[in-house]
């Protein structure tokens, strides 16, 4: 009430005060400065994104050299010797694909179990709120618990065993483990909001057909929420890519991938290395290396991972939904 | 094709029994979750038990420099029955407290702001041009919110606004470099705007029409609208968006590691403006740095309690996330 009289107070004899929008002269003096602060914020949002973004590009493009991306890194106190960042690079891809392997059929299994069967109903609540928490879990909570359980002498197999007999409990395996339940959530999210948008009628006509339930996810469900899927894994992908913590405690850290044994890609699974993350937090001035240009370099690097991921979930999302939503 | 259009009693056993195989495997996988949250609750509380059992609720309380009590556990000699556990973790919990406490205060007036204007005042073309924006800030690795704060953020505070009085000042307790409680909280904040902006937004606009436009047929303004009207009907996403944004910055290791000072010191308010300039070091970030003595037994489980309040922290922001939400439900349109 008191607003309504507050649009229609003494110069605003305007027909439709809140429709228009220069009427804004007319509202009370808190209203308008409610408005200012409005644009102020958005403002500040857009002079920040362009910030952030520009200042990236500008010192990509300054210091990213093709030899950089394409020489292994070496220890080094000089810097014009330490190489560049190959491994990480690799590490990175390895990383992601270890953890989004491990995470997709999990993710996409508790969806449909979710979904579809559900039963019973206690567990079904239990495991909903079971991820919401695994999504709540700081990565770096993750990590230590990581090397706590596969230090363990049960997962001696995942990673490389010291003289001693202590489990070093540091792979890409391991840490691929822990990062596939960063991710778990988001497969899971999309599948379920996938299978959860698909019609009824779609599933009936199926058993209607005389195939069983297994057989309608396998040849109805899943195909048509394959676009969620792939949503969720991309996403995951770039949470993946971007997290640092999981990497500095479980994966060693060792500058170039260092392989355990001879088998050729068992051998490089369970042994340690770096990934672009790891890689910009030892060369900034808080870790060991101190190059700031390498960092800078990689650092865009992985921004466009990350930029190329993004876009890759707009494309397969894109031609379905016809108003864009702003959260994942 | 024959038996599904004319089932034989064998068949329908076979496949019933595939089905019902089919839903325990999946059913196996889905718990699986369940088990590993149960063990990460056993295996960390039963590792950082010692810690606690040797201090009491002093564990919680302040007393001495939290740096040199770290080393001392760190150095503590071989023999178990020597084991040094003493620790008054209150400067670590307090610097989480203000960063996470700080940012997520700021952040929200921010997004909230920054949302209305999205979706309320913003020219279309420009609300359209900040979707992807929004997004790819919220995308962001929080390593790289990290090296533009070492790198950019930290010199400017240091160099231009810590003048020589002010480090004079504290110079008796703590070192003024740049690296502080102000740094963590701002660059905190702009991590963690992105994702509430992205909720919120999507909650505004699922606010019926109806109930927007009979304000406004009633003369009501634009602001008051979107205030009285849209605002608060999408309260219930505004607190998922504050748990959300909430667990982030309590979990943030690498960036508050990177920028927060690495100093186990409890600001003083009674300091004045030099408050802000004082380095911190929140419970996270202290995990990070520590990574390297996990092995030193006494200081590994000095660290997995820290881990612990972390883990608490976290079941309870989602507990308390899902009960704020409760009452607000009925505010709830369709959405």
């Amino acid at each position: 009430m008191e607003a309504a009289t507050g649009a229609l107070e003494p110069g605003g004899p305007a027909p439709l005060p809140a429709a228009l929008p220069h009427g804004a002269s007319a509202w009370r003096r808190r209203d308008r400065l409610g408005l200012v602060a409005c644009w102020a914020a958005g403002l500040l949002l857009c002079v920040l994104a362009v910030s952030i973004v520009v200042f990236m590009l500008v010192k990509g493009i300054q210091y990213l050299s093709p030899d950089l991306l394409f020489s292994h890194p070496v220890s080094d106190t000089d810097q014009s010797k330490t190489g560049g960042f190959l491994d990480p690079l690799i590490g990175t891809f390895i990383l992601t694909t270890v953890g989004t392997g491990l995470a997709v059929p999990i993710g996409v299994a508790t969806a449909v179990w979710l979904t579809e069967y559900g039963r019973p109903a206690w567990l079904a609540r239990a495991v909903e709120s079971g991820i919401e928490i695994v999504a709540g879990t700081p990565s770096i909570v993750l990590a230590i618990f990581g090397l706590l359980l596969f230090s363990n002498g049960l997962f001696d197999f995942l990673s490389f065993t010291a003289q001693g007999g202590a489990v070093f409990g540091r792979s890409f395996l391991t840490a691929g483990a822990m990062m596939s339940l960063i991710a778990l959530p988001l497969v899971f999210g999309t599948t379920r909001e996938a299978l959860q948008s698909i019609p009824a009628h779609l599933r009936e006509a199926s058993y209607a057909l005389g195939k069983t339930k297994a057989t309608t996810i396998r040849r109805v469900l899943l195909p048509m929420s394959r676009p969620g899927i792939a949503t969720g894994a991309a996403l995951g992908m770039g949470r993946i890519a971007g997290d640092t913590a999981i990497v500095v405690i479980l994966l060693g850290a060792t500058l170039q991938l260092q392989g355990v044994g001879n088998a050729p890609v068992l051998g490089t699974l369970r042994g340690t290395g770096s990934t672009l993350t790891s890689y910009v937090y030892n060369n900034s001035p808080a870790g060991e290396g101190n190059a700031p240009e390498k960092a800078y370099a990689a650092a865009f690097v992985l921004l466009l991972i990350v930029i190329g991921l993004n876009f890759a979930v707009d494309l397969i999302t894109g031609r379905r939904r016809s108003r864009s939503a702003w959260s994942r | 094709m024959s038996a599904a259009a004319h089932p034989d009693p064998a068949a329908g056993v076979a496949t019933e029994r595939t089905d019902r195989r089919v839903e325990l495997t999946l059913g196996a996988l889905a718990s699986f979750i369940l088990v590993l949250i149960a063990g990460m609750i056993v295996f960390v509380f039963a590792k950082a038990w010692p810690s606690f059992a040797h201090n009491g609720l002093a564990w919680f309380g302040a007393g001495g420099n939290v740096d040199s009590q770290l080393g001392e556990i760190f150095n503590s000699p071989a023999n178990p029955a020597a084991y040094q556990y003493t620790l008054h973790a209150w400067p670590l919990l307090y610097a989480t407290l203000l960063t996470t406490g700080g940012a997520v205060l700021l952040g929200m007036t921010f997004a909230l702001l920054s949302a209305v204007f999205i979706v309320e005042f913003a020219p279309a073309g420009l609300a359209r041009a900040l979707q992807p924006v929004v997004r790819l800030l919220a995308a962001v690795p929080s390593v790289i919110y990290g090296l533009i704060g070492i790198l950019v953020i930290v010199p400017f505070v240091g160099n231009e606004l810590i003048h020589q009085g002010r480090r004079k000042s504290v110079a008796y307790v703590v070192q003024l470099s740049g690296t502080s409680l102000l740094v963590a909280v701002l660059i905190l904040t702009v991590m963690i705007t992105p994702i509430m902006i992205a909720i919120i937004v999507d909650a505004l606009r699922t606010v019926p029409r109806g109930w927007t436009e009979g304000a406004a047929a009633l003369g009501v303004n634009r602001w008051r609208v979107m205030w009285t009207i849209t605002v608060r009907a999408a309260r219930p996403a505004i607190v998922a968006a504050a748990v959300l944004a909430t667990a982030r910055a309590l979990g943030e290791a690498i960036m508050l590691s990177m920028v927060s000072g690495s100093v186990g010191f409890a600001p003083n308010p009674l300091d004045g403006l030099t408050f802000l300039f004082e380095p911190v070091r929140p419970l996270a970030a202290t995990i990070v740095d520590n990574a390297e003595g996990l092995s030193v037994k006494p200081f590994g489980q000095t660290i997995y309690a820290f881990a612990a309040i972390l883990l608490v922290s976290s079941f309870f922001l989602s507990f308390a996330g899902w009960a704020a939400k409760q009452p607000l439900k009925r505010y709830a349109g369709r959405a």
